[in-house]
């Protein structure tokens, strides 16, 4: 009987001593030269499938980069992978693993991979000066980087997608002065992601006077009969659809049973990728979505990565055909935005594996030009991104892909922007709002 | 008018859906007096090796064949690794087994088939159908006509077999019906076993819904209001706790929702389950204990 | 007897062997041992490494006092919750809006009041246990767990109108000093922990604590010898709840910052119960027990597996491999003992007592 406590207490000593030499073997051993960039992934759980192309794109990246260009400026990447099953204690577990950095190497920028982490890590991230950089999600107002220093929701934030939404309804209908008595409804997912756009949206329909329909989905949404049943009694003229995980083939599905056409359905960043679309078989033939990774493999970069890369067997990719799916693609996004604003510190900080205090000094000095976007190949995969301290968005822009029943094609013309100018006002007061209850002082616009 | 009719009809058939997942859960409970935790991941996984099998160009009566004498196998070695070992044990220590299988299963199944999405087509079309003035998805009325079908082959079952009689005899009194002579291993390995054939049945038809995803597991959400309006220990009662549920889901997300701003099914469901249970405290198909001191 | 009550009676016979095997009263064995433990405790204090506070110690600590509350209610009293995840955001959503809109209490004194309000809300949705049993009444605790999260979610007041509906601690002062750091913030759970820890432990040795073990192993019974059966149900809802809300509002602002309504899901409910039965039911040591198995067993599995496998296997892979793996223990560690982790230990000391007699 007492053999298997025997074996439990040693099972213990095993890993108490596994854990000290982990947080001992952190700090000690000094091999600089090299990059560490931690990868917090989700490859088990209810999200897993749109998870594992993501990292592919950006695992493959970085091999590209190591394997072809030598490294950033020859300094060489190396990561490893924490997995967070998308839950925020997991992550935050991960964050304070990796945070310290690896054989001496720091941590430039952290990826949380999941909108409830990257909210956790928000004042975490502060003190231990590690940019949080959050990709199409994340909380909106830390576009003002006064108040938040270390996030970056760069790119697209949730109000951007909601704006891009809306102006390429106005394309489609010929001008923003068609969108007037328009009936837009919105199908969100009823978390504080799904209910991130109503703001600007209500503030868009009072600007360009569409009418702002709101209609929540119960997490996972896996029935919505309900949702559609209040469609077909509203008929609305365009259905925008944020949703997150199953929601997304259900409401096409379920949209298909009560009638609705798929073709007026937009979906969200979030909604918009293969993984969502082939569940729901031949009724998502049609279906519209916007993004800031549209799909697509005959980008430079692509064709570079898949002959140095993919065709040498290098690829972390377990299923070639998602090959330049908007996950994959995605990856490729963080993978360069991550490369770049490390490149970008090392013009300042000098060569070498940068810090996140640096790399945050890196992202605010981000300016990924046409001209630099076409050097990478990543022109047309990727919109001009410029990041200041006030600004740690830069982009706001989206593609419109339709899925034709097989791949995704740009329907759009070309990159269609959001109504910055007219939001940005409101967010930067509510990131005053924030500042005020959490006693932060802002710091000044510029910074060098 | 006929808008709350549709809704009505849209809500009873979603209902249906959710009934088809309760019974797996009324099936265990009968034999083992415990909530079976591992219930979604069964679903997943009947639904994982349908589709993995169909793909890899399998007939659908082969895929089917195969599924189901899986889902028995994996009954039997729950029974034998597990449930053999706790037997006569509390069922808080069943229902803990169940979250440890669950992990076992969930991991196995993503281990042996991928985590990616999958689509799984039936062959029925879930396009709407007009009947009268109101309009309904041939898919539901399949889906519906299954859950029926299930249903009384389960009746007949329990009621008209030995098994069936053992298995009321085992949820009567345990410890009575073992002195008897009553094998309680032989009849959890069935029991399971037919646990795994519904939830291969849950699975395939969520599945067609929503694809085939490691979301299924979440599908028992709906089951437990269900469960608790029908009783555990009653199939009949899943059914008719499906339909009120869905009936009810369905037409508070409309009439209610609209009030209060939001989307109130998360949890009506549970506010009616609740007033029912105030009611009838063992639900309304459960057998009302008697105390004695 | 039913199923439903077997199930009670069981949840009676889990939680025996604590009791039995305890030793003398008299003993200051234990005594002295609690006390070198708490110490220890608070000289961790002193840990150069964030890791170990913000990723070991702090959720372990809040997890296994959210699991202590549910012990009293499910493990003396014997009612079975699932709702523990929704008292606990009562809890936080209560300290939040204290320590935003009455700036003026202090820390402790708006969790305490945070705790107040988890309690009331755990009395309103206990009352259905005056009517239903066993199983059912669990089953009846998930209105709460869906109705109260949902609750915070859909009103804006609740988060003060941010976008994302999502909560932070405005400031974490405790006489005059900041505890926004890691180590204060452990140390603010540590106390909290302790300091519960013993209410729990006075409450279960008192006459409340009597009327509920009575009220478990046999209800008619306990009504039929005196005991206000409806009052000491409500009681144990309520001092449960209070507990399991200080826990939340520890869970939002000691351990994560910024939490939204979806941080208190059901399966923050179940993990609840799992720590207590794997720990043990009716113990109070068995929620630390728990919790440590439940929480930090899969961190432990996770950095061997990344120590021995790391890069060697396919991530996703090792992930589900560590999965099966976490499952594969529970399910041995029931077969061994069905009773949980705190029944080993008993037997373990018991074990050691008699050493040098018999092996």
């Amino acid at each position: 009987m007492s053999k298997p406590i025997l074996t439990a207490a040693r099972r213990a000593l095993a890993g108490a001593v596994a854990l000290s030499a982990l947080s001992v073997g952190a700090e000690t051993r000094a091999e600089p030269a090299k990059q560490y960039f931690p990868l917090a992934t989700f490859r088990v759980g209810a999200y897993a499938s749109s998870g594992i192309p993501v990292w592919a794109g950006e695992i493959d990246y970085f091999r590209y980069v190591n394997d072809v260009e030598g490294g950033i400026n020859g300094v060489k990447l190396v990561w490893d992978e924490c997995e967070t099953e998308w839950a925020v204690e997991k992550g935050v577990e991960c964050y304070e693993r990796v945070k310290g950095g690896k054989d001496g190497s720091p941590v430039p920028i952290f990826l949380p991979h999941g909108d409830p982490i990257s909210k956790a890590l928000t004042e975490k991230s502060v003190s231990d000066k590690i940019p949080i950089v959050t990709i199409a999600y994340g909380r909106t107002e830390s576009i003002d980087g006064r108040v938040f220093p270390y996030s970056f929701p760069v790119v697209f934030s949730f109000w951007s997608e909601a704006s891009s939404t809306i102006n390429y309804i106005a394309e489609r209908e010929g001008g923003k002065d068609k969108l007037k008595g328009l009936k837009i409804a919105t199908v969100y997912h009823d978390s504080p992601y799904g209910k991130e756009t109503q703001t600007p949206l209500a503030y868009l329909a009072k600007t360009y006077g569409f009418e702002d329909i709101q209609i929540p989905v119960p997490h996972p949404g896996n029935d919505q009969s309900a949702q559609w049943a209040k469609i077909r009694q509203i008929k609305p003229d365009y259905v925008f659809l944020r949703g997150w995980g199953v929601m997304t083939p259900v409401a096409i599905k379920t949209a298909a049973k009560t009638g609705f056409p798929v073709d007026h359905i937009i979906g969200g960043v979030w909604s918009g990728s293969e993984e969502d679309v082939r569940p729901a078989g031949a009724a998502a033939k049609g279906y519209l979505a916007v993004t800031p990774f549209p799909a697509g493999a005959d980008f430079e970069i692509s064709k570079k990565i898949k002959a140095e890369i993919v065709d040498k067997g290098k690829s972390d990719l377990k299923d070639p055909k998602s090959f330049g799916s908007v996950y994959y693609n995605s990856g490729l996004d963080e993978g360069i935005i991550a490369v770049e604003a490390i490149r970008t510190a090392q013009k300042k900080f000098g060569v070498g594996p940068i810090n996140g205090e640096q790399a945050q000094w890196g992202l605010e000095h981000l300016d990924i030009d046409d001209a630099r976007l076409k050097e990478i190949g990543a022109f047309g995969l990727e919109q001009p991104l410029k990041l200041s301290a006030k600004d740690h968005e830069g982009g706001g822009a989206g593609k419109i892909i339709q899925w034709d029943g097989e791949k995704w094609n740009i329907v759009s013309n070309g990159w269609v922007n959001s109504d910055r100018s007219l939001l940005l006002p409101l967010i930067y007061e509510r990131a005053a709002a924030y500042a005020k209850e959490k006693g932060i002082t802002p710091r000044a616009d510029a910074t060098n | 008018m006929s808008f709350f009719l549709e809704t009505l009809v849209g809500g009873l058939l979603a209902g249906v859906m959710y009934s088809l997942v309760a019974i797996g859960f009324v099936l265990i409970y009968k034999a083992s007096g415990v909530f079976n935790f591992a219930q979604g991941s069964m679903v997943l996984f009947a639904a994982l090796t349908f589709v993995t099998l169909r793909e890899a160009h399998w007939s659908f009566p082969a895929a089917l064949a195969v599924t189901l004498a899986i889902m028995v196998a994996g009954a039997i070695a729950i029974e034998r690794f597990v449930l053999r070992s706790l037997v006569n044990q509390s069922d808080l220590t069943l229902f803990m087994a169940t979250l440890g299988l669950s992990f076992v299963i969930e991991g196995l199944g993503q281990l042996l088939m991928g985590a990616s999405v999958h689509e799984l087509d039936l062959g029925i079309d879930d396009v709407p159908i007009q009947i009268g003035f109101i309009q309904v998805s041939q898919f539901d009325l399949v889906a519906a006509a299954t859950a029926g079908a299930l249903v009384l082959i389960l009746s007949i079952f329990f009621n008209f077999t030995r098994t069936g009689v053992s298995l009321r005899a085992i949820a009567d009194d345990p410890l009575a019906a073992q002195s008897i002579g009553i094998q309680l291993p032989a009849l959890w390995r069935i029991v399971w076993g037919v646990a795994g054939g519904v939830a291969l049945v849950a699975g395939l038809l969520w599945g067609a819904r929503q694809g085939v995803q490691f979301s299924l597991t979440l599908v028992v959400l709906k089951a437990l209001p269900v469960l608790i309006i029908g009783g555990f220990t009653s199939i009949g009662g899943a059914i008719v706790g499906g339909l009120l549920i869905g009936a009810s889901d369905s037409l508070a997300e409309i009439y209610v929702g609209n009030l209060l701003g939001g989307s109130v099914s998360t949890w009506f469901a549970y506010v009616v389950a609740l007033v029912f249970l105030l009611v009838r405290p063992a639900g309304l198909f459960g057998e009302r204990p008697i105390e004695r001191v | 007897m039913s199923l439903a009550q077997a199930d009670l009676a069981a949840t009676g016979l889990s939680a025996a062997p604590d009791e039995v095997l305890r030793p003398a009263p008299t003993s200051v064995l234990p005594r002295a041992l609690g006390a070198i433990g708490i110490a220890a405790l608070y000289g961790l204090a002193f840990l150069p490494n964030d890791y170990w506070f913000n990723a070991i110690l702090i959720p372990f600590l809040i997890m296994a006092l959210a699991g202590l509350g549910l012990n009293l209610l499910t493990g003396y009293a014997g009612l079975a919750s699932l709702g523990s995840g929704a008292f606990m955001s009562v809890g936080a959503f209560a300290t939040y809006n204290l320590l935003l809109r009455a700036p003026a209490l202090p820390l402790a004194a708006s969790l305490i009041l945070g705790g107040g309000f988890a309690a009331a809300a755990g009395v309103l949705f206990g009352l259905p246990s005056l009517r239903i049993k066993g199983f059912y009444l669990a089953a009846a605790t998930l209105a709460a767990q869906f109705f109260l999260p949902w609750l915070f979610n859909q009103y804006g007041w609740f988060s003060n109108y941010t976008t994302s509906g999502s909560i932070s601690a405005p400031r974490l002062v405790a006489f005059g000093r900041d505890l926004s750091h890691p180590a204060g913030r452990y140390l603010l759970t540590l106390t909290a922990v302790v300091l519960l820890t013993a209410l729990a432990r006075n409450i279960v040795r008192s006459q409340t604590g009597r009327n509920w073990m009575a009220i478990r192993d046999m209800e008619t019974a306990a009504a039929v010898g005196g005991i206000p059966v409806g009052f000491n149900k409500l009681a144990a809802f309520a001092v449960s709840s209070f507990i399991l809300g200080i826990a939340g509002a520890l869970w939002a602002f000691a351990y994560l910052g910024t939490v939204d309504a979806s941080s208190f899901d059901l399966n923050r409910s179940f993990t609840i119960l799992f720590i207590i039965i794997i720990g043990g039911m009716g113990s109070i040591a068995g929620a630390f027990i728990g919790s440590a198995f439940v929480i930090l067993l899969p961190i432990l599995i996770s950095h061997l597996a990344e120590s021995a496998f790391g890069g060697a296997v396919d991530a996703g892979q090792l992930q589900n491999l560590e999965k099966i793996l976490f499952g594969s223990l529970i399910v041995i560690l029931l077969i061994k003992e069905p009773h949980g982790l705190t029944a080993l230990a008993a037997k373990f000391r018991t074990r050691l007592r008699q050493w040098p007699l018999k092996v």
